[in-house]
């Protein structure tokens, strides 16, 4: 039994459980933290490593053989996720570092509980259990988001936490109809018995994938569930809410492999699900998260809702179905996370320097440090919006070579297309008008000693390197985003690697 | 190495500009004269590093230089160097070189000038990339990074409102142009089956009979005359004149704006000779020629007018290109590189205007001949180059221009119509050149002008000096100057043989020479005349304008998207939670219209029995009265939690005595925990709703339960078949208890129940988060307005309370202890625990039991996390999977036998955990309400005592 499955699960939940005993001063709070995400990061690593060679990694838990126990799959998108969630936490992490740890009790812990809950999202290969990874996460999040306090953070939260519980009693409708029907939660046994579903019973398990996928849809903030997001993460602090551009895809990945996995072309009645309804709803999200982007008032709002866009563009190319476009999805994932993760924090920033002005997109007194903020910005943008040189732009690329071949490929285009110039016309103006419309600094401006500014920006200019890098090694990691996808669309090759152990070649 | 070098000679060439910006923004901190020789510098140096590939164009050799980059979409970083990137290349460095002398002077001492060049240097890379691109999306990489580089150097001067206005508009329209570029070369990429040149040019006719060639070329046009500035497009080159002039001269005239007219003779070969090409490209290039000459001629901005002057010239370009045939394309490339030194050196000649008098206004400027003729001279000559004036390079691109037009138009219908056109274009032309010069050096005397103007710096005026020595040198001797350039070039361009053209200044007699005369005369009568003409201009500017329609068409995108975001997000959690409840609904009613199927299946219905009936019509009343009187809330609470019992009551019913078990102790606990809560609000929630929303979420919630009941009810009547037997078989063998629900909870799936207590876990921490910074008001008086009894701990209800304690652990203790083989478990276990320490705490307050207790009830939800993580990690030492179970049965003397199953200590974290989420809980509500009560007595004065309701 490889034990490197489940560590990237277990590791975090014990550095959670070790802040909770362990009654420490902050430093010491923040070093266990530090280290744990660090390790977070090795382990990851280490089992992209493992799996780099095409196979997956089962762990039966319990020694409970599938379709019995909780078994946990490792397979290349699994290590994908991991992989970009521990870079994420780690640059979160060390941003949180500045205060915002500090601003409540508990911080660390909640933060290792989500790492918790998103790893074990990632790796389960049981439905019930992806339920309850969704509870850790829903619950963690929840805490991290109140964290600091404040009434109007409050009110997201309440939103936040209601629609998710929502979310929550249709997912158990979708694995209580599942096993009502097919007697199974293992992912893969569903695969097997999903596509040998009888007439009489394959509407039911068409009710159940559909609020299966209104719950993913949920977590994604699709269009019509996105509403939720915006306020949420507008409101939180800015290095939860960079870590949060991973929480939209939790649901992302679980449409890709419930799409995949049971509703793929060999799923019989039920083949191609998802299908009719992905792809328009992702197109309408990536539409009006930049719509909403552009009559944002505020920078963090603005922010919010280009995590909305970037959760279309993401579906958009998952919607596609072929090997080229989940390929381009998966290429993307990482860009869009760590891009949008920086501009929430460039944003704290910027907004700390604005005293009363805050993030309200109005022009105020020229702020300390502008040009440095206002390059960063500018690259974040670049980054952001899909402009080249950057991997954002590999991915647009991507993304609508793949949807060449689909038959809608004039609307793909056209949307994707105005997309980006509106997002263009969005941050363009967003920066003139928090940069170059400055009036005059009321003050005389002490410059910020350039060490301390650099120790402030450096998670923000970490993110933005981790975004050069994915520009630089756009072969080899558009390799292994094209071997996952392939492995994605052989459903048969995760069905065989659980169900009979040692038939995986 | 040095091979290595070589391979990547180009990619060099093409990188060390956007170092070279590096290195000035650092060495600006230096001064400015670090920053002005390091950007001259990096010039040189990537010029030094292409002369060694200069030959290869010559011999007839294109190189082509590649590193992987994205193999697999057919997207490596490829380099092209052939006579047509020669040139360019050329035009960017040599100009670019010149640029950075002239801003050295131009750029005053407030002005950042590393900043300048750094930007200035972004921007010849990414031209230099452009040039020098073999495959298309690197090209368009470049492409776009010209855009951005554009917007910031338009910006530079970004506290003026004209220049970050200008910018944006620049980027938004060329921005908009490189994404239908980018649409246009995937297109183009699909029909040929790859991005690179080498192959797309030899691919020329079956792109033309492709059915997307029209999608295609329509894309990649709008991309061309976006850069190009060509009409309708062509509105934000004038604004982007906010540029410092040494920008307007390199990005302006020489290169950024011929990247797009480098677009069309780069894809000639593959894109033209069809009707479709012809028309879009001649047409706007047609248009773009008569209008931009026409709007020059009323500009009274210098860089207005020349602004506008290069829109027209570009058109011209672009119409030469349109028409198709191989020596027009000729013609098209040697007018680039004519138009190219003549116009960056009139941006220079008023960039040095504006530098020595303070002002661009052509009302203003008059009469500088006598303040500085050496400039004027030199300025005089260039703008004859415009105007066309023999002698002069323009004249003679300009000449072969009027012949292709003449000839073309033998061939089309109506086609008198284009010499006419051209010829009137050149009118207007000679026109604006005369205003040029006349205006500035002589027409009377300088009004109000901020400085008094002199000859500028020596080295201010080199390179204007060596841009017009060009003019002259090639306008005198184009056969021995700049025809093997033009050859090497047009070579490329046509991707065939050199063409037979004749550069020479006379040609005898011909048409082009006749519409050479008439522009000339015309162009002075038409200055002459020029006082009426502009007196009908300032009367009817109120015309159609691109700009206004640019304006309005962007309003109309904030002033939509304003009003769809704000109708979508409310920011209010009933429209969140119909949105989401609807769209729920309707994708499973989607789902199941499918096929027509019956809703009841083929299972047999159990009998109903009189109990169950009582029981579900007892469910139904206690839900009607929730939903009747849920906003008296404590009546509310208790209905609900009579709900809860009917639930138990059902798990009892179908042989669940676990479910009932933990279903009653959770209600209890969960009751106590929203009564505390429920202390805090008002005892009656108001009505916030209007009757249509209420009747509306009414509809939606019948809805919601009627599909909820239908799907419940087709799963149930469904035969049914599950892994539940595997259970019911292993769970002594394998799990080593009877109670198969409890070896499910902690063996069989204790990962899903390690997952649920953190759940629990976090629950509690979170609450502690939220109400940490918290503080409310609880009512000083109960709801019948009388005060609060004094005696809020009475002591017979503290003493029976104590005495119940020990009871509910030794219950507690029992209920753990034999969960695994009968009806019990650490999770019952534990909620009744906490329901004991409730009362104990409700009875004698927060204080008293905080003493009392050994732990904090953080340490025991930790303990208890601890211990089912030390069960799990246990089993990794004897090196089996994670939460692998083992048991064994010991005999204890007097007891008996007894089981010790690893899951009993697993269990037992459970136990804690919930015992301590539940404690947290209390606790925390608790305490929030004793700080509230004693600042609310401190208010009032009463004696208010006590620390719980």
């Amino acid at each position: 039994m490889n034990h490197w499955v489940i560590a990237p699960v277990l590791w975090p939940w014990l550095a959670g459980i070790l802040l909770l005993l362990g009654h420490g001063s902050l430093a010491w709070q923040r070093g266990v933290s530090v280290v744990a995400v660090a390790g977070q990061l090795g382990l990851a690593l280490a089992l992209a490593a493992e799996v780099s060679d095409g196979r997956m990694l089962v762990y039966t838990l319990g020694n409970w053989p599938a379709p019995f126990g909780i078994v946990l799959v490792a397979d290349r998108l699994a290590a994908w996720m991991l992989v970009t969630t521990a870079f994420l936490a780690f640059f979160a992490l060390w941003y949180a570092l500045r205060g915002d740890d500090a601003a409540g009790s508990h911080f660390h812990t909640l933060f290792q509980f989500e790492l918790f809950g998103l790893n074990g999202a990632f790796l389960t290969g049981d439905l019930f259990n992806l339920f309850v990874f969704f509870e850790i996460l829903l619950i963690a999040s929840y805490g991290l988001l109140l964290h600091g306090g404040g009434r109007k953070r409050t009110r997201a939260g309440l939103h936040f936490v209601t629609v998710n519980l929502i979310g929550s009693i249709f997912f158990l409708f979708a694995a209580g109809t599942f096993y009502g029907i097919l007697g199974t939660l293992n992912l893969a046994d569903l695969a097997r018995k999903v596509a040998a579903v009888s007439p009489e019973n394959a509407p039911l398990v068409r009710v159940a994938g559909l609020l299966l996928f209104a719950v993913f849809a949920l977590k994604a903030a699709l269009l019509p569930f996105y509403l939720w997001l915006p306020e949420a993460y507008a409101h939180t602090s800015a290095s939860v809410a960079a870590l949060f551009a991973i929480m939209t895809k939790v649901g992302a990945y679980s449409i890709l492999r419930v799409d995949t996995l049971l509703f793929g072309a060999d799923a019989g009645l039920v083949a191609g699900l998802l299908e009719p309804w992905l792809l328009p709803m992702a197109l309408a999200t990536l539409l009006v998260g930049m719509v909403g982007a552009l009559a944002s008032t505020r920078l963090r709002q603005q922010a919010a809702y280009l995590v909305v866009a970037s959760v279309g563009s993401l579906l958009t190319a998952f919607g596609l179905g072929s090997v080229s476009g989940i390929a381009a999805g998966l290429y993307y994932l990482p860009h869009t996370t760590f891009a949008t993760a920086a501009l929430f924090l460039l944003a704290d920033r910027i907004t700390q320097r604005r005293g009363d002005l805050g993030d309200r997109l109005d022009p105020g007194p020229t702020i300390v440090s502008a040009g440095i903020l206002g390059g960063l910005f500018f690259v974040t943008t670049v980054a952001v919006v899909g402009l080249p040189p950057l991997s954002g732009f590999l991915g647009k690329f991507l993304t609508l070579r793949a949807a060449l071949a689909h038959p809608w490929w004039s609307w793909i285009m056209a949307t994707v297309l105005s997309a980006g110039l509106i997002g263009v016309i969005t941050l363009a103006r967003t920066g003139s008008l928090l940069f170059y419309q400055a009036s005059p600094p009321t003050a005389d401006l002490t410059p910020e000693p350039g060490v301390a500014l650099a120790r402030e920006l450096a998670p923000i200019v970490g993110l933005l390197l981790l975004g050069l890098a994915l520009t630089v090694a756009a072969g080899v990691l558009e390799h292994g985003a094209r071997a996952s996808a392939e492995q994605l669309l052989q459903p048969q090759r995760y069905i065989q690697a659980v169900l009979k152990p040692g038939g995986e070649p | 190495m040095l091979i290595l070098v070589a391979m990547g000679l180009l990619l060099i060439v093409t990188l060390i500009p956007f170092l070279g910006a590096i290195l000035v923004a650092v060495l600006a901190r230096l001064g400015r004269t670090h920053a002005a020789w390091a950007a001259g510098f990096t010039v040189l140096l990537s010029f030094g590093c292409l002369l060694p590939l200069a030959g290869a164009p010559f011999a007839g050799e294109t190189i082509i230089q590649r590193l992987r980059w994205l193999p697999s979409v057919g997207l490596d970083l490829a380099f092209r160097f052939d006579g047509l990137g020669l040139l360019f290349a050329l035009l960017i460095l040599g100009i670019g070189l010149l640029i950075v002398l002239y801003a050295s002077y131009y750029l005053s001492e407030r002005d950042p000038l590393g900043r300048f060049y750094a930007y200035l240097l972004l921007f010849m890379g990414s031209m230099l990339g452009i040039v020098l691109a073999e495959n298309l999306i690197q090209l368009l990489i470049f492409w776009e990074l010209t855009s951005l580089s554009s917007f910031l150097l338009v910006s530079y001067w970004y506290p003026r409102e004209e220049a970050h206005n200008g910018a944006r508009m620049a980027l938004t329209v060329t921005g908009a142009g490189g994404l239908a570029l980018l649409g246009g070369f995937l297109l183009l990429g699909q029909i040929v089956g790859s991005y690179e040149l080498s192959v797309i040019l030899q691919a020329g006719d079956a792109i033309r009979a492709d059915p997307l060639y029209r999608p295609m070329l329509v894309l990649v046009l709008l991309g061309v005359f976006t850069k190009s500035a060509q009409f309708p497009f062509h509105f934000w080159l004038p604004n982007a004149m906010a540029a410092p002039t040494p920008a307007s001269a390199y990005l302006h005239s020489a290169t950024m704006v011929k990247a797009g007219i480098f677009l069309l003779a780069r894809l000639f070969p593959a894109l033209s000779g069809t009707d479709e090409w012809s028309w879009l490209v001649g047409g706007a290039g047609v248009i773009t020629l008569v209008l931009g000459a026409l709007f020059a001629l009323f500009q009274h901005d210098l860089k207005g007018l020349l602004a506008y002057s290069t829109i027209s010239h570009l058109g011209l370009i672009a119409l030469l290109f349109g028409i198709g045939t191989p020596l027009a394309a000729v013609a098209g490339v040697f007018h680039i590189i004519n138009h190219a030194t003549f116009k960056a050196s009139l941006f220079m000649a008023a960039g040095i205007i504006d530098h020595e008098t303070g002002s661009r206004d052509m009302r203003k400027i008059n009469g500088l001949w006598r303040k500085m003729p050496y400039t004027g001279a030199l300025a005089m000559v260039a703008a004859a180059a415009m105007a066309g004036v023999p002698l002069l390079n323009g004249f003679l691109s300009k000449e072969m221009f009027f012949a292709e037009a003449f000839s073309a138009a033998t061939h089309l219908r109506l086609g008198w119509l284009l010499p006419a056109a051209v010829t009137l274009a050149g009118m207007f032309a000679v026109a604006y050149s005369l205003r040029f010069i006349h205006d500035v050096f002589f027409n009377g005397d300088p009004i109000d002008l901020p400085r008094t103007p002199h000859e500028p710096p020596r080295w201010m005026k080199v390179p204007m000096e060596v841009l017009v020595l060009l003019c002259l040198v090639v306008g005198i001797f184009p056969a021995q100057v700049v025809e093997p350039l033009l050859t090497v070039a047009s070579t490329a361009v046509l991707q065939g043989p050199p063409l037979a053209h004749d550069l020479a200044l006379w040609h005898g007699v011909n048409p082009a020479l006749a519409m050479s005369v008439i522009a000339l005369i015309g162009g002075g009568l038409l200055y002459w005349g020029r006082k009426p003409l502009f007196a009908f201009h300032d009367r009817h500017t109120e015309g159609l304008d691109a700009e206004r329609i640019y304006n309005a068409l962007l309003n109309g995108l904030f002033a939509v998207s304003g009003a769809l975001t704000r109708w979508l997000d409310t920011g209010s959690l009933q429209r969140l939670l119909t949105v989401v409840i609807a769209a729920a609904l309707v994708l499973g009613t989607a789902g199941f219209l499918g096929d027509p199927v019956p809703l009841t299946g083929r299972r047999p219905l159990l009998s109903v029995d009189g109990v169950s009936l009582v029981a579900a019509l007892g469910l139904l009343a206690a839900l009607t009265g929730v939903v009747v009187l849920h906003r008296q809330r404590l009546v509310a609470l208790i209905l609900i939690g009579a709900v809860g019992l009917v639930m138990a009551l059902i798990f009892v019913k179908f042989s669940a005595p676990d479910l009932a078990l933990t279903q009653l102790a959770v209600e209890m606990v969960t009751v106590v925990l929203l009564l505390l809560a429920l202390y805090f609000l008002p005892p009656h929630s108001p009505i916030e709703s209007t009757m249509t929303q209420r009747s509306g979420h009414g509809i939606l919630a019948v809805a919601g339960g009627v599909g909820a009941a239908a799907l419940t009810w087709a799963v149930l009547t469904r035969p049914y078949d599950s892994i539940t037997d595997f259970f019911l078989a292993n769970s002594v063998a394998g799990g080593g208890g009877t109670n198969v629900v409890n070896v499910i909870l902690v063996d069989f799936r204790g990962y899903d129940t390690l997952g649920e207590i953190t759940v629990l876990a976090l629950a509690a921490l979170g609450i502690y988060a939220l109400l940490e910074g918290l503080r409310l008001d609880g009512p000083v008086d109960d709801p019948k307005g009388q005060p609060w009894d004094a005696d809020v701990h009475p002591a017979i209800m503290a003493a029976l309370a104590r005495l119940l304690l020990p009871l509910a652990l030794l219950v507690s203790a029992f209920i753990f202890l034999r969960g695994h083989n009968l009806p019990g478990g650490g999770f019952i276990a534990g909620l009744l625990t906490a329901a004991a320490l409730i009362v104990q705490y409700l009875a004698n307050g927060i204080a008293w039991g905080q003493e009392r207790l050994p732990w904090n009830a953080q340490r025991f939800i930790g303990v208890g996390l601890l211990a089912t993580a030390l069960t799990g990690l246990a089993s990794l030492l004897v090196g089996y999977p994670f939460l692998t179970s083992a048991f064994t049965h010991l005999h204890w003397p007097v007891v008996g036998d007894f089981e010790l199953a690893s899951a009993l200590v697993f269990d037992l974290g459970v136990y804690l955990v919930v015992v301590g989420a539940t404690l947290l809980i209390l606790i925390r509500l608790g305490l929030l309400h004793r700080f509230e009560r004693r600042s609310a007595r401190a208010r009032q004065g009463t004696a208010v005592s006590g620390e719980m309701p």
